[in-house]
């Protein structure tokens, strides 16, 4: 398991260092910044010199490495990496090295509870923040007083959420948030499209709550046989995992979704869905190259969903060869930039209705070169979020709340499609 | 909390002063020494050595602060080592912490002692850690669990552990009604049994029962823990294997990767038992949408998946045969997520897509990073091999991408193209001309032997063959040992085809090799090209162009039972590399397959204990060369793998090691552990 804890900054300075097992010493540290921080050309996450290995995940300037001197579980150390980042991001809503230099006593504290010899421990936030706060104060009185129930709540059956939770008004907000993952060829072709989803839920309930949540889906999960017809507009899913509080036995037996949720936000259930998938843009490219010191550019988009929905901060990244000195672009909606630092020409339109459609041309003048390779052409990405829509078609059909006290519940359910840099169409 | 002001370098004297100055009965809440603490640990933090203030913090150990108590209690973790003689002052604090009401409190105190393997304190925590064992608390016999497992890892405390008799509690307290405690205690365990000479794990059917009817209430470490217990149950029936695997698969939902991950390999394992064809066709159904979905985490979970996709499908071909686009590569994945995937997506072509590929191995050769453009290359000329009926298309995106010139990527096409003319003799000598267009870019070993090869095993119909060979001839001195090899074989061959031709060239050749080689292979072959040519030139004209053996696909996987073993490894460390652990991690046990009667007649036939190879299979050695380089331009070593186990020079691909540091630079982005031999010294 995992032997050594670290965080460095980008100089490779150490930022916190906790090492749960005898066998290595702090100094081992040097070697990780010598083989990763310094080295310009890092091409594996996971980097194993004698009997030593480092994984290691970058995340804002800083790095997350975890190390172990056996034969560990890579997922394993990979995941509990990112229940840290995670954690981090709850407790101070961001992971740099400023909260890290801010918080590093906290984070010890929280070491010591979420990992003991390298065996990762309870890391649920919610029973964390029940004795570790970031004010000492509530903390130690958490612990004096409520230590059997935390003792109970960090152990047991249910560690994700306390039995004591109270609100005045019942509510649970459904997010759907599908990213729409496409690569299109320069013919047109679609090479692939699928999505990858997210049921984000924010529960504020009372006592404990025993939910149960349906879609329309007819879940192809390698059903033995075929259990009859469903309608039409069904939605197929090619996989589905759940949060840890989802009971599994029950959805292998019946395909019904329930458990009790943690209080708060948490990621329920994720997905993919690869058949009947609704892209929300199309695009048409037309760029030439007309002599070796220009390329022009005919980008046509056009909105492919209800034109009673809209498309928010949709953005085009349209590159240009290396050696581009200048762009002149013109369009009709939004605005287009050039970008030399990244060669891109980045097409920002804040606000698109459905059915829209929408055209850039532009010029790009290169500069002599006297060897010039082909230009490699690297995809243009779209960028965008549509919200109330779903590119795999999915629906929330009922979420229902029983509690022993049989009180109401409120019930909100919103969708959204999205693309970050995942939306790719080669010219 | 601003804590960063506090995150500055500072004398270990002033920080002394500090705390003890702080001492006066003003300091409110002891907000001083939190602060003068504070800063200590951050020194700790950069590495500046704070041990000298050993004996202040100890008496900080008495405030009744939880806060300082955690940082103390760090403190000692970090220096307790360094000062064995003042340990000794902490273990009054420790102990009666070890009986404080607050069970987080006697948590806090075990896991700290435990964790300062120094015999003074190994011994004042044998009482406490036996009342631990059994504390009514569950967060205490969980915290207690692991400690056993810590205090096995020392020298002194594995004395007492085994005078204690520690680990039978803990094998008690598997049947503790507490799932965390259960899964600590498994934990707990099987470290022991990896470590021990003596302590070996076995669970049997009623055991492992219940620790997977455990697994529901399991925090997701846990249920990995457990999950990884099960590899210790040797299944006695077909029907125990199959029921097990049933129960754990609903596992494979989870949203955690590890648990899936372990999932399939205890799935993979069991499977090895089982005879029901029909549930293990279910079983490879359900594993194959959780493996797709690993490549919607984030690029290193992918990257875990991707490696042990490509163990898993050389082993299960059923799973995701039908998957190849999703491991296309994203323009913007990482370059290890790259080049795992390219991988991948060889070996899931097949007729019917292997058009779609091509496309996206063509797209992919006009990337950037010089490694991922070569592996592309050569996986189109891997698929000329692998599909005969799309050896057409491949010749022709091979010769579209040498138009453009690159260096590497005409080197990379050549080299591909040598084994393509090999796999289909006179089919597409016709390209010759195009490739001796290229003649002056080659400057790779590889590339050279490659281009070579083709000049000697053509050099009747390519015109000017005599006066290229001799080209390469002018710098044979210079050249590397397999430059030299491929260029004697060559230029025989041109003798032998047009004996007029080679009538200087062959003495010259001949020569060098003999006469002024340090190397002695090229020395040895010289003597005997020489002596076969003048002693019974018929039998030189069979032997040097005879009929080559033809290059295959067929056996395109590692051997089954090494994969058997390696899958043992699923998620681990050895499923990135593709070895076992014990070949490159000095304390690992190597894991074999275990033998049962309900062991399948399929992995029996496979199977690699201890001793060796069961009789009836003939193993392919590990490290068996990608490419056998050294063979093919050397024609006089008939079969193209020694032990004719599989014959085709691609079959060991699964990664892609080309062994004698063919081309440039190949080596650094195959995923391997460096210098298995010594261990870092920290």
């Amino acid at each position: 398991m995992i032997s050594a804890f670290f965080i460095f900054n980008q100089k490779g300075e150490v930022l916190i260092s906790r090492l749960f097992r005898q066998d290595l010493k702090r100094s081992i540290s040097d070697v990780f910044r010598i083989q990763v921080i310094s080295n310009p050309d890092v091409r594996s996450p996971i980097i194993t010199l004698g009997s030593t290995s480092f994984f290691h995940v970058r995340i804002n300037n800083v790095y997350v490495v975890g190390v172990t001197k056996c034969n560990a579980s890579a997922a394993l150390v990979f995941e509990f990496l990112y229940r840290f980042i995670t954690i981090s991001r709850s407790y101070f809503s961001k992971l740099d090295e400023e909260s890290v230099k801010n918080n590093f006593v906290l984070i010890y504290e929280l070491l010591d509870e979420i990992i003991d010899f390298g065996f990762p421990q309870n890391s649920e936030i919610d029973t964390l923040k029940m004795y570790i706060t970031t004010e000492s104060i509530k903390s130690e009185m958490a612990v004096r007083e409520d230590s059997s129930k935390i003792t109970i709540q960090a152990t047991g059956a249910t560690s994700w959420r306390r039995s004591d939770v109270k609100y005045r008004k019942n509510e649970a907000f459904v997010d759907v948030i599908e990213t729409v993952n496409l690569l299109m060829s320069k013919e047109g072709a679609v090479l692939r499209a699928d999505v990858d989803g997210q049921i984000l839920m924010r529960a504020y309930l009372s006592g404990t709550p025993e939910c149960k949540f349906g879609l329309n889906d007819k879940l192809v999960l390698q059903k033995r046989g075929n259990e009859g017809t469903k309608s039409d507009d069904a939605v197929e899913l090619d996989d589905c995992q759940f949060h840890q509080c989802v009971r599994l036995g029950k959805f292998d037996s019946d395909r019904s979704i329930s458990f009790i949720p943690p209080d708060g936000e948490f990621e329920l259930m994720r997905y993919r869905s690869t058949s009947n998938i609704n892209l929300p843009f199309r695009l048409q490219t037309h760029v030439t190259e007309p002599s070796k010191s220009r390329v022009e550019y005919t980008i046509h988009l056009k909105a492919n969903f209800d034109s009673k929905l809209n498309a928010n901060n949709v953005v085009l990244r349209i590159p240009t060869p290396l050696n581009t000195t200048g762009v002149q672009a013109k369009v009709g909606v939004g605005k287009a930039k050039y970008v030399p630092g990244e060669n891109m020409i980045v097409w920002k339109i804040p606000r698109l209705q459905g059915a829209q459609e929408c055209t850039l041309t532009a010029e790009a003048d290169l500069a002599a070169t006297t060897h010039r390779q082909a230009w490699s052409r690297p995809p243009i990405q779209v960028d965008f979020s549509v919200v109330m829509f779903t590119a795999s078609g999915l629906l929330v059909r009922f979420l229902k709340v029983f509690e022993k006290s049989g009180y109401q519940s409120v019930k909100w359910v919103r969708y959204l499609s999205k693309a970050n840099g995942s939306y790719q169409i080669r010219f | 909390m601003a804590d960063a002001k506090l995150f500055t370098r500072g004398k270990a004297q002033e920080l002394r002063d500090e705390l003890r100055g702080a001492n006066d009965k003003r300091d409110k809440g002891f907000l001083r020494k939190k602060t003068a603490l504070k800063k200590i640990v951050a020194n700790m933090t950069m590495g500046n050595d704070m041990s000298p203030l050993f004996p202040d913090v100890v008496q900080c150990m008495q405030i009744q602060v939880l806060e300082i108590k955690k940082m103390v209690y760090l403190y000692l973790v970090n220096y307790g080592r360094l000062r064995p003689e003042e340990v000794t002052s902490a273990i009054g604090g420790f102990l009666s912490d070890c009986a404080d009401r607050n069970p987080l409190i006697r948590g806090l105190a075990i896991r700290t002692m435990s964790s300062i393997p120094l015999p003074p304190i190994v011994k004042a925590l044998i009482d406490p850690l036996r009342h631990a064992l059994q504390d009514q608390d569950p967060y205490v016999r969980k915290t207690a669990a692991i400690a056993v497992a810590k205090l096995y890892a020392s020298e002194p405390g594995r004395k007492v552990v085994e005078r204690e008799g520690f680990v039978g509690m803990l094998r008690d307290l598997l049947a503790d009604h507490n799932p965390t405690v259960v899964a600590n205690c498994v934990a707990a365990l099987v470290e022991i049994s990896e470590r021990g000479d003596d302590i070996v794990l076995k669970l049997n059917g009623n055991v492992a029962g219940k620790l997977v009817a455990a697994l529901g209430e399991c925090s997701e470490w846990g249920q990995i823990y457990i999950l990884d217990s099960l590899l210790s149950f040797v299944p006695q029936t077909h029907l125990e294997a199959e029921q097990l695997a049933e129960r754990i698969s609903v596992r494979l939902q989870h949203a955690n990767s590890a648990v899936v991950l372990t999932t399939i390999k205890v799935v993979l394992y069991l499977m090895n038992y089982m005879e029901d064809e029909v549930l293990m066709r279910v079983l490879e159904r359900k594993m194959g949408p959780p493996l797709v979905t690993l490549l919607s985490s984030g690029s290193e979970v992918q990257y875990v998946g991707l490696r042990n996709i490509l163990l898993i499908i050389q082993r299960r071909p059923a799973i995701l045969q039908n998957e190849v686009k999703v491991f296309f590569c994203k323009y913007n994945d990482p370059i290890y997520v790259k080049l795992a995937k390219l991988e991948i997506m060889y070996r899931l072509t097949r007729e019917e897509n292997v058009s779609e590929v091509l496309a996206e191995l063509k797209e992919y050769a006009s990337e950037v990073d010089v490694d991922f453009v070569r592996k592309a290359v050569r996986s189109i000329g891997r698929l000329a091999i692998k599909i005969s009926s799309s050896s057409d298309q491949c010749i022709q995106t091979l010769l579209n991408l040498m138009s453009t010139k690159i260096s590497y990527v005409v080197q990379e096409a050549i080299v591909v193209i040598k084994d393509i003319f090999r796999r289909y003799p006179n089919q597409y000598e016709s390209i010759i001309a195009t490739l001796c267009e290229n003649l002056n870019v080659l400057d790779e070993p590889e590339a050279k032997s490659a281009m070579i090869w083709i000049l000697g095993q053509y050099s009747d119909r390519i015109e000017n063959s005599d006066e290229l060979l001799e080209d390469f001839a002018f710098t044979f001195k210079e050249e590397p040992a397999e430059v030299q090899l491929a260029l004697l074989t060559a230029v025989v061959k041109l003798f032998i085809r047009r004996p007029t031709a080679a009538q200087e060239l062959l003495p010259k050749v001949l020569k060098l090799a003999t006469e002024e080689a340090e190397n002695p292979d090229l020395r040895d072959r010289g003597f005997m090209y020489w002596r076969l040519l003048t002693s019974n030139p018929t039998a030189a004209r069979d032997i040097v162009l005879s009929d080559k053996p033809v290059i295959s696909t067929e056996t395109d996987r590692m051997d089954k039972g090494m994969l058997d073993q390696l899958l043992l490894q699923t998620g681990t460390l050895g499923s990135i590399y593709h070895k076992n652990p014990n070949t490159f991690i000095r304390t690992a046990k190597a894991r074999y397959l275990p033998d049962s009667p309900a062991l399948n007649s399929s992995s029996k036939r496979h199977l690699i204990t201890p001793s060796g190879v069961s009789s009836t299979s003939i193993r392919s050695p590990p490290s068996l060369p990608a490419r056998p380089i050294s063979s093919i331009p050397t024609d006089t070593e008939s079969p193209i793998s020694p032990n004719g186990g599989s014959s085709d020079p691609y079959g060991q691909l699964s990664d892609l090691e080309f062994v004698n540091g063919g081309g440039a630079g190949y080596q650094t982005d195959i995923p391997r552990p460096r210098g298995a031999d010594e261990d870092l010294l920290f």
